[in-house]
């Protein structure tokens, strides 16, 4: 598309760089590695007199999403970045921002949770969020991340959705991991998002849009009892029902104006796949690697990355695996005293009350930063390959690169 | 500054409205309708968890005039950063839905749970970075809204569920936090203390918080008759004794030339110029069921003599600083 820049970047400075073009009014956030390149690029935008954005540097990450709130309550675009223990510390403030229907956009560049303290890459931060009402999207390269940073204002707005967005992307492998990335004009972008747009609710002083209006005052967050509270539920459940419907028309308006498609599952080499392999994140591109080296061996191997984890595209899933004999699901997070890793979890559930279903096995790889080599790829390939051959799954659950 | 008058705080709409679901002689919605008299215009009201919260808002119903909005415990000044942050980026964008309002006054409610203990935290990251809002602190001196709980604003030898005045130990052990000394220390251009007992003060005080560039504290006394154990028709009896003791004085801490400068108000002015006018802080205490233990089944002069020296050595520390 015309007028893109190629720009190097490692992920923070893609997550920075975006949120720079996308200019929204507020960004709350606090230090924590490996986010801290974003705060980082985005203070010195600030400082530049770049961006027209209050930059609150709060004292917390409680803090920051707390001020995300009140200044997306307040009708301004908000904005924040953090990993593991600051995802945590937010905890009770992630369940309040999507129950408030805010569309706030945070980056988490996943880090493994304490403890002990690592500062490396697993999901175990955001996939501890799964269940707290944010849309979650999963990054397999600095392009993505850059992508998505902008993709997630228009989805997390989408009148039917008004839900808050995580874009994640795993610490170190991407956040400090220098990358090409084809980048818009500032224009294309400011013409993409464009301005937000609001809701229109029935409040108790009569109509008005969905914000802290002086004017025709709303009450926001009362409390909630027996009476009613369920029903609101439903309405985030739905919420995320429509955002399988949103994304899709979003991602395709990006893909008008960038070029590069996205969906919620990424398949490749699946036509005639006989193993395969499910997975969020930069894992995703060594898995790609190692299908392709056993496709030219004669192995039919194929791959599926999974980009949106919330809303949960089953109905995808389902029609992309197909009728493939054996699927294997890469979790990056452990689920201690679960049959297994979450994602596996929620891969069986959706293939359970399905007649053409593959045989599934679990591989919990690289906690805390370890890494997941070709080679170990390779020998989960064979594994599955094995199951394939069998019939059977002899081990649901396998810890893939862990010493015995 | 805009001094603000009788006649202009009688025609302003009541911010809150009747039928909430507070209890008889709550002293937080006197404070807050105060309080909200005196904004100069458009105004966002944000609180904290608590009785204010839970009692003026049970779906669907609320009794807010203006817009609010609540989201918990511990972050209220965080979320008064965020609203200021906003209007303030619009200002500065010339768009977007607040862009248009030249004045915006950002008020932030919580008690003293919100604000001593658990909102510490984000009360003093907000006063640091300088957010140009209103923090007004609803001290009820106890978690009221779980059941009376001990707070760091909990006074001495009070009887909480939390510090029960027991066999051995006689309520609370250790003192009030001196929590407006500590917010003064933030260097922030205006604290005060304000007391329903005293309608106009408390306006006035709000009328300057709002005037105020960057944040503003206001410390309010407010009585609870369900956790301080008196008849709800006693609020404004004992709030008024609060002050009269020199328990809780009324003054006002603004920044002049980066010293904070101390002035008394009219009520604790009067008991300076005639210090024989001071009453005894037992008159206060033993109007309070948390504190009948001290009365009975004996009077505790040890632990009353106690609380005396504390009131009086804070407020001599006051008249001190007051000059």
């Amino acid at each position: 598309m015309k007028g893109q820049i190629l720009i190097g970047m490692n992920g923070d400075e893609a997550a920075a760089y975006s949120t720079k073009q996308v200019n929204p009014e507020v960004v709350a956030a606090y230090p924590i590695t490996p986010q801290t390149i974003i705060v980082e690029r985005f203070s010195e935008y600030v400082a530049d007199g770049e961006v027209d954005t209050e930059f609150v540097a709060v004292e917390s990450e409680h803090s920051a999403l707390s001020s995300c709130i009140g200044a997306a309550a307040a009708g301004a675009r908000a904005f924040t970045a953090t990993a593991a223990n600051g995802l945590a510390l937010m905890w009770e403030m992630t369940y309040i921002a999507s129950s408030l229907r805010l569309p706030i956009v945070m980056a988490i560049a996943n880090r493994a949770l304490s403890g002990p303290i690592n500062i490396h890459n697993d999901h175990s931060d955001s996939m501890g969020a799964r269940d707290s009402g944010w849309i979650q999207i999963y990054c397999e390269n600095s392009q993505e991340v850059y992508d998505a940073c902008i993709a997630a204002w228009r989805i997390g707005e989408h009148p039917d959705v008004q839900l808050p967005v995580m874009v994640c992307l795993d610490g170190f492998t991407l956040s400090h991991t220098m990358e090409n990335v084809m980048t818009l004009t500032d224009e294309a972008v400011q013409e993409f998002v464009g301005k937000r747009r609001f809701i229109t609710v029935k409040g108790h002083m009569g109509e008005t849009e969905f914000r802290l209006n002086p004017e025709v005052p709303l009450t926001m967050g009362p409390l909630d009892l027996q009476d009613y509270y369920f029903e609101h539920k439903m309405q985030q459940i739905d919420a995320m029902e429509l955002a399988l419907k949103a994304i899709p028309e979003v991602d395709a308006e990006y893909a008008k104006v960038s070029g590069r498609s996205y969906d919620f599952l990424h398949p490749y080499r699946m036509e005639d796949a006989e193993v395969a392999l499910l997975g969020l994140g930069s894992t995703m591109g060594t898995v790609h690697y190692v299908v392709d080296q056993l496709r030219s061996e004669g192995v039919k191997a194929g791959l599926i990355k999974m980009r949106v984890f919330r809303p949960f595209p089953a109905e995808e899933l389902i029609e992309v695996v197909g009728d493939l004999p054996a699927l294997g699901v890469l979790d990056k997070a452990a689920s201690f005293g679960a049959p297994g890793g979450p994602l596996y979890e929620e891969v069986k559930s959706v293939f359970y009350d399905e007649d053409r279903r593959p045989l599934i096995a679990d591989y919990i790889h690289g906690l805390g930063g370890r890494d997941t080599s070709p080679s170990m790829i390779r020998g989960v390939y064979e594994t599955l390959m094995g199951i394939k051959r069998e019939g059977e799954v002899p081990e649901k659950v396998s810890y893939v690169g862990v010493r015995g | 500054m805009s001094e603000l008058t009788l006649r202009e705080a009688a025609k302003k709409p009541e911010a809150i409205a009747p039928g909430h679901r507070l209890c008889a002689g709550c002293d937080e919605t006197l404070i807050a309708r105060m309080v909200l008299k005196a904004s100069r215009g458009p105004m966002i009201v944000t609180s904290a968890t608590g009785c204010l919260e839970v009692a003026t808002t049970i779906f669907p119903y609320s009794a807010w005039n203006v817009p609010w909005i609540h989201t918990a415990f511990e972050n209220a000044a965080a979320n008064a950063s965020g609203i200021e942050a906003a209007w303030r980026a619009m200002r500065r964008k010339g768009s977007g839905p607040l862009a248009k309002y030249e004045t915006l006054d950002v008020v932030a409610f919580a008690g003293d749970g919100g604000t001593y203990d658990i909102g510490f935290q984000a009360l003093s990251g907000a006063l640091e970075r300088g957010h140009d809002f209103t923090y007004v602190l609803v001290d009820n001196e106890a978690y009221m809204n779980t059941g009376i709980q001990r707070s760091g604003g909990t006074p001495f030898a009070a009887s909480t569920t939390t510090s029960p005045a027991g066999k051995v130990i006689p309520g609370k052990r250790e003192w009030k936090k001196p929590i407006d000394e500590i917010v003064i220390a933030h260097g922030i251009p205006y604290v005060a203390t304000i007391n329903a007992a005293w309608p106009m003060d408390v306006m006035r005080k709000a009328r300057k918080a709002f005037e105020a560039e960057g944040p503003a504290f206001l410390h309010a006394i407010v009585p609870c008759a369900r956790g301080w154990r008196y008849p709800p028709e006693k609020t404004i009896e004992v709030s008024r004794l609060a002050t009269q003791t020199c328990l809780f004085p009324l003054y006002e801490c603004r920044l002049e030339g980066g010293r904070p400068v101390y002035e008394l108000s009219g009520p604790s002015t009067a008991v300076a110029r005639r210090p024989e006018s001071k009453k005894p802080v037992e008159e206060y205490l033993q109007m309070q069921g948390r504190f009948r233990h001290l009365f009975r089944p004996e009077k505790r002069e040890d632990l009353i003599g106690s609380i005396q020296e504390w009131v009086d050595l804070n407020w001599q520390v006051l008249l001190e600083k007051a000059g």
